[in-house]
């Protein structure tokens, strides 16, 4: 597998954090690949843009932060305005339609998915909005299988809201293949 | 899943490396980013029997963490840059009374409250010379999860053997940043037990007696025998002297028992040296960025090598003068001024040889700062 550097980008709150280290934790501890995660600290985690980069390979990772993620992920416009002149030319560039809207001219595939309206329409829970997204990523990239995502998931959330959550990543799958 | 794998945080790795050494007794005030070997310790550590105490600061803490190594327990205190500052006092207190205690500091940007949420590796020589009056101390660092683990065991191994205090200089990247950690099974890596002596109740126990390798086996204070612990000058009962030939004696022994045995409890990790022109010597999180920087440059035939100090002090100055001997340039990573810059000026025959490749903005160095760095070195501009 070539060595995918993602970075998700977001408000405090939305959960792209949470959504970055379960992913990582899915690639390292269920499918057997290395596996490096690091956030941004401090007053942007709690309301501010927020920002995870998370490095997936086979190989040894060193060097923790990604520069030129082939992976970007935008949840605000304000992160989407920050974040889209890093992305790889030719990378993925996956934003919520609700909340970003496309203005510039970028070398990347540009997928603006309506997660968050399919997520209040069919479960109603804006929480599981990450995982939605977290559904799409996986299935544009396919870095890791949804069943690793569920292990994590089931170490990490009481059971009773393992549903729910099962529910938003095929969502966000379903969206993700189709885009 | 093998449930000694986990993905962890750096200061989780520390927190596991320390319960694998047999941590019982923790105190300490939170501080970012050093926050989390606390809260994980508060979960733990009860739960296993042992004691932790949130403290009202950090001077508390350290003096805490004293109090209880006396008992008999192992200990540990955590912080970061301001909260090292309040601990030197107490910090030196037990160099003096020579009880083992592990302090970790893992730094972000400093002088004071600084930049409490970025990367920084200042805290460097305030680790060795931050407590006044002539002294030894060991600190260990690491650049991966893995390392953080053994070298947290590494450190309560060393603070049981010499009887001192081991200082785990870990940074902000390192601390946060998560990665894979395997859990070695349960003696893989040998722990060294407390050295408790052997002399019965109601005979003279002497506690800064050594024996003849040096030693100084302890008694669990408060259990059966009554000693006395200064922080001034003391002779083998513990009791305070200023007799010029014992202030000399134990001075002496503070030091030697350090630099004496300073092969012993420097580790290192060596990477492409056996024919490389150009050395690059780093630690901690940066370690990360220039074995990234060696290893891309050898796919393309340079000659470049890596040594990762794990042992910051007492300075493997030997190791450094050996190893760079047939350099033709030697280049230090790290993000401060230059404080190992110093160090390996001082330990190798040409010190004109010697860079600086630093970064001291609150972010990880790159690749491309080392990179930039070669270039100029080799004359090939920017």
């Amino acid at each position: 597998m070539e060595r995918c550097r993602l970075v998700f980008s977001g408000s405090g709150g939305q959960g792209v954090i949470t959504a970055s280290i379960i992913l990582a934790e899915a690639a390292a501890l269920y499918d057997n690949l290395n596996a490096v995660q690091t956030q941004v600290y401090g007053a942007a985690a709690r309301g501010g843009s927020t920002r995870a980069d998370i490095i997936i390979s086979n190989a040894e990772i060193n060097f923790p932060k990604v520069y030129q993620p082939n992976v970007l992920v935008c949840l605000t416009q304000e992160s989407y305005n920050k974040f889209y002149p890093i992305i790889r030319p030719g990378g993925i560039l996956l934003t919520d339609a609700r909340y970003v809207k496309l203005n510039r001219k970028v070398d990347a595939r540009q997928k603006s998915l309506h997660m968050f309206e399919n997520v209040m329409d069919k479960i109603s829970k804006p929480i599981v909005f990450n995982i939605c997204m977290l559904g799409a990523v996986i299935a544009l990239t396919k870095l890791v299988r949804p069943d690793s995502i569920m292990q994590t998931l089931a170490t990490r959330i009481p059971s009773d809201f393992l549903d729910m959550n099962r529910q938003a990543l095929e969502l966000g799958m379903t969206l993700g293949e189709h885009a | 899943m093998n449930a000694n794998i986990k993905f962890v945080q750096g200061n989780e790795a520390c927190v596991e490396g320390a319960l694998y050494a047999g941590l019982d007794f923790f105190a300490g005030y939170p501080i970012t980013p050093s926050t989390e070997i606390m809260e994980h310790l508060a979960a733990r550590l009860p739960r296993q029997g042992g004691k932790f105490i949130q403290m009202e600061d950090e001077i508390a803490s350290m003096c805490a963490i004293i109090g209880a190594s006396l008992t008999g327990r192992k200990v540990m205190t955590a912080t970061s840059g301001p909260g090292f500052s309040l601990k030197q006092e107490a910090l030196g207190f037990a160099i003096m009374a020579e009880i083992p205690c592990v302090v970790v500091n893992v730094q972000r940007g400093g002088p004071s409250t600084g930049n409490p949420t970025h990367v920084s590796q200042g805290d460097v020589n305030q680790s060795r010379w931050g407590v006044h009056g002539d002294h030894a101390i060991v600190t260990l660092t690491a650049s991966n999860h893995q390392d953080v683990f053994k070298m947290t065991v590494e450190a309560f191994n060393i603070a049981e053997t010499y009887r001192t205090p081991v200082i785990l200089l870990f940074d902000e990247v390192v601390g946060h940043l998560r990665e894979k950690l395997v859990i070695p099974d349960e003696g893989e890596i040998p722990l060294v037990k407390r050295l408790r002596t052997a002399v019965k109740e109601g005979t003279d126990y002497h506690p800064y007696l050594p024996r003849e390798d040096g030693r100084l086996p302890m008694s669990d204070f408060g259990s059966v025998h009554r000693y006395n612990v200064t922080g001034l000058y003391h002779d083998m009962w513990g009791f305070p002297t200023d007799d010029p030939k014992i202030v000399k004696g134990l001075q002496r022994h503070l030091v030697d028992k350090i630099e004496s045995n300073a092969h012993q409890v420097q580790k290192y990790k060596e990477f492409y040296l056996d024919d490389a022109e150009c050395i690059l010597i780093s630690y901690g999180s940066s370690a990360r960025s220039a074995l990234h920087v060696v290893k891309n440059r050898r796919l393309r035939g340079e000659k470049l090598g890596l040594i990762e100090l794990q042992t910051l002090w007492p300075f493997p100055s030997q190791l450094i003068r050996e190893r760079c001997e047939q350099a033709h340039y030697v280049l230090v990573v790290e993000m401060n001024m230059g404080q190992i810059l110093r160090e390996v000026k001082n330990a190798v025959n040409f010190p004109e040889k010697v860079f600086l490749a630093n970064r001291i903005d609150g972010s990880l160095i790159s690749d491309a700062d080392i990179r930039n760095i070669l270039r100029i070195i080799q004359g090939k501009g920017v």
